[in-house]
């Protein structure tokens, strides 16, 4: 079963790079230890390497607080972006009145991260268990797998998945299937939570927030899959286990997906806080010069690689170099091509996919295309780097959802990381990177398949 | 000086304040549609369009209870209370009457609405705002129907003066939400 | 007691009443939807502000104690 598809410039992301990278000094790799090269980790499988699922103590079902006091211990935070304790937010679902409701996000919307699919697609079961534990514990009587409706192949396996563990008498509370629409905002949390209120998969003004009132008016746990695999391990081998790896501030391991100019490009597993450099070279190193990095997605931010090298990737000391975490991704671009280009069209794609909701962000996001592609494409009179800096600010904090804020810091980030290219851009017009093959995955791009 | 219940003077003030009324509803309707159509200008700020057609919808109310007063009073024709609240619930003119009746259970339930709004959420009250335009019309059919100024030209001039406006205002709107798209 | 101003951007569809009633904490970005100056209202503009919440069409502007 090969998995890869086919990117812009040449460049493969294939998910099998991962199994060159066993570091047993560090204890990796933790839950892609049960990856085969070949097929998909069933029940059998999947129990033989982690243990069968904790539900059960000696003395019949755990208590459900129990497994909320271990995740807190554990500090492990959301894996789907935003970092969020999960500890805390399971705690203010279950303590929310009336049965709850898990929701695990599996609609991966960022197009260059693929870890999500890769554990649903291998480790399933992983994923499953944490669903159904996270159901127990914050007492949720309705548990949802939400994914990108399109993903028929993937549907039907994670189907028989189920019907796998509905046999072995596993999940009390059945979970149910749900494809989303496929577009980027519809796997934001919100979106999520009104399409399986039966409305659009569109974000929702908050208050209130999912966890206070979410799927049926009920307290909603929103969480993505890697978080839910996660929490499926640390209910195995306890908080201690977990804090093994990583700084004390950022504990345990996380998955990221390398791409764009890099030898081996791919979905790894690395302890948190190990330095982007690092993880460049984990995937066989840069194919060409680099020149910066993107890290977090297309809400991240660009970083000079020189000054992206040492940082380490976790939330706190991204933020504090200036960029973002997002949901683990890195992309390289090298020297021989144009940062400015590439933020033009992924921003032109982020004001695509904009839900048409806000003002701001119909009129704004479009405009600041406009003005990115000026500044990339044509330039040369002196204004254009003026019109995104003017724009970037009015259309920043003034959506329904994080939409345009990613935007803004995504181009906010690329005018300081490539800010003589910007200069130069705007006095002379293009430079040669321009008319390189893009490189950042935008889907409906031609050059993209 | 005790009003009388049986002559033409309670006539002529329902008759008054019908077309008051009439005049005021179109007025409404029109700050209505110049409010959902955006209509503004340097010296018209577009609060003062929304401002007057709340303002004006409440006076309707007040000429309407006038209106509907008089003609219960009025004992030269008996026409029960139930008759303004219930429709086709008079036996003189049923069906003119009842038309009348109907447009001003719309319109309780318009202003109703309006005056709750922060509770019942926008979705809610937009829906039944809708109704303003079958209020309007059926208002309007309830004065030509019920055949008492009919032959009046004056009268009869400014309903359709009315209608005409109503009807250009309408089209404006539609043309307008057309182009705008969402809005 | 102090209030908070906000605007619910999905409600809101540019109709600029509010801009009118409360400039001072209220203009309009040049798509014709509101950007709060700040979001604290003072005293002295309270009623102007419920006023201006009031008359939105869409019921976009909130007005509400600051917690």
């Amino acid at each position: 079963m090969a998995a890869g598809h086919g990117g812009p410039a040449g460049y493969t992301v294939t998910e099998l790079a991962l199994l060159t990278d066993r570091q047993p000094d560090l204890g990796l790799p933790r839950l892609l230890a049960g990856i085969s090269y070949y097929d998909v980790a069933g029940l059998r499988d999947h129990e033989q390497q982690y243990g069968p699922l904790p539900l059960w103590g000696t003395s019949g079902r755990r208590r459900p607080g129990r497994l909320i006091d271990v995740v807190d211990a554990s500090g492990l935070t959301g894996r789907g972006g935003a970092g969020f304790p999960t500890g805390r937010k399971m705690r203010s679902v279950a303590s929310g009145p009336g049965a709850a409701v898990v929701v695990a996000n599996g609609a991966e919307g960022e197009p260059a991260s693929c870890k999500d699919r890769l554990l649903l697609t291998r480790l399933p079961h992983l994923v499953l268990d944490g669903i159904t534990l996270a159901a127990h514990a914050v007492g949720a009587r309705e548990a949802y797998l939400c994914l990108h409706g399109q993903e028929t192949e993937l549907l039907n396996a994670l189907d028989e998945a189920l019907a796998q563990r509905s046999r072995a008498g596993l999940d009390p509370v059945p979970i149910q299937l749900t494809g989303i629409p496929g577009r980027y905002v519809a796997s934001e949390q919100s979106s999520i939570v009104q399409y399986l209120n039966g409305g659009p998969a569109k974000p929702t003004f908050s208050p209130p927030r999912p966890h206070q009132r979410g799927v049926h008016g009920r307290p909603t746990l929103v969480n993505n899959v890697e978080t839910l695999a996660h929490l499926a391990l640390i209910a195995r081998f306890g908080d201690r286990w977990f804090r093994g790896i990583g700084p004390p501030s950022a504990p345990g391991s996380t998955l990221v997906t390398v791409s764009g100019a890099v030898r081996r490009p791919g979905v790894y597993e690395i302890e948190m806080g190990t330095p982007a450099g690092q993880v460049v070279t984990l995937a066989g190193g840069a194919a060409e010069r680099p020149a910066a990095l993107l890290v977090g997605g297309y809400f991240g931010a660009w970083l000079p690689a020189r000054a992206a090298w040492p940082v380490p990737m976790s939330h706190a000391a991204l933020k504090a170099a200036g960029g973002a975490m997002g949901a683990g991704m890195v992309i390289v671009l090298p020297v021989s091509s144009c940062g400015l280009a590439e933020t033009a069209r992924v921003v032109r794609y982020l004001a695509d996919e904009n839900a048409g909701q806000c003002g701001p962000c119909m009129f704004g996001l479009p405009a600041l295309a406009d003005a990115m592609a000026d500044l990339a494409y044509q330039g040369g009179r002196g204004r254009a780097l003026e019109r995104v800096a003017s724009l970037a600010g009015l259309v920043a904090g003034r959506g329904a959802c994080r939409h345009p804020d990613g935007a803004v810091q995504l181009v906010r980030s690329a005018l300081r990381a490539f800010e003589s290219d910007a200069r130069w851009h705007d006095h002379r017009g293009p430079c040669p990177g321009v008319a390189r093959a893009p490189l950042l995955p935008v889907p409906g791009d031609a050059d993209w398949d | 000086m005790p009003i009388d219940l049986h002559g033409p003077g309670m006539w002529y003030a329902t008759r008054a304040a019908g077309l008051v009324t009439l005049l005021l509803l179109t007025a409404s309707m029109l700050l209505g549609v110049m409010t959902a159509g955006r209509l503004s200008s340097d010296r018209w700020p577009r609060f003062l369009t929304v401002g007057l057609h709340r303002n004006i919808s409440l006076l309707v109310l007040v000429f309407l209870a006038l209106h509907v007063t008089t003609t219960v009073l009025d004992t030269f024709v008996t026409i029960p209370v139930t008759a303004a609240f219930v429709p086709f619930a008079s036996s003189y003119k049923t069906f003119w009457l009842g038309l009348g009746t109907i447009a001003l259970d719309l319109l309780l339930a318009l202003l109703a609405t309006s005056l709750l709004r922060n509770r019942l959420g926008y979705r809610s009250w937009r829906r039944v705002h809708w109704l303003a335009y079958a209020c309007w019309p059926i208002g309007l059919a309830h004065g030509l129907g019920i055949g008492t100024d009919r032959a009046t030209t004056w009268v009869f001039a400014l309903t359709v003066v009315c209608a005409a406006a109503v009807a250009a205002a309408a089209a404006w709107r539609l043309v307008t939400a057309a182009r705008l798209g969402t809005r | 007691m102090n209030y908070e101003l906000r605007v619910n951007p999905i409600a809101c569809d540019g109709h600029g009443m509010c801009a009118e009633l409360l400039p001072e904490i209220i203009e309009l970005d040049p798509w014709g939807y509101p950007i709060l100056v700040s979001t604290s209202v003072p005293r002295s503009l309270l009623d102007h502000a419920k006023r201006a919440a009031a008359a939105c069409p869409t019921l976009a502007l909130l007005v509400n104690k600051a917690r």
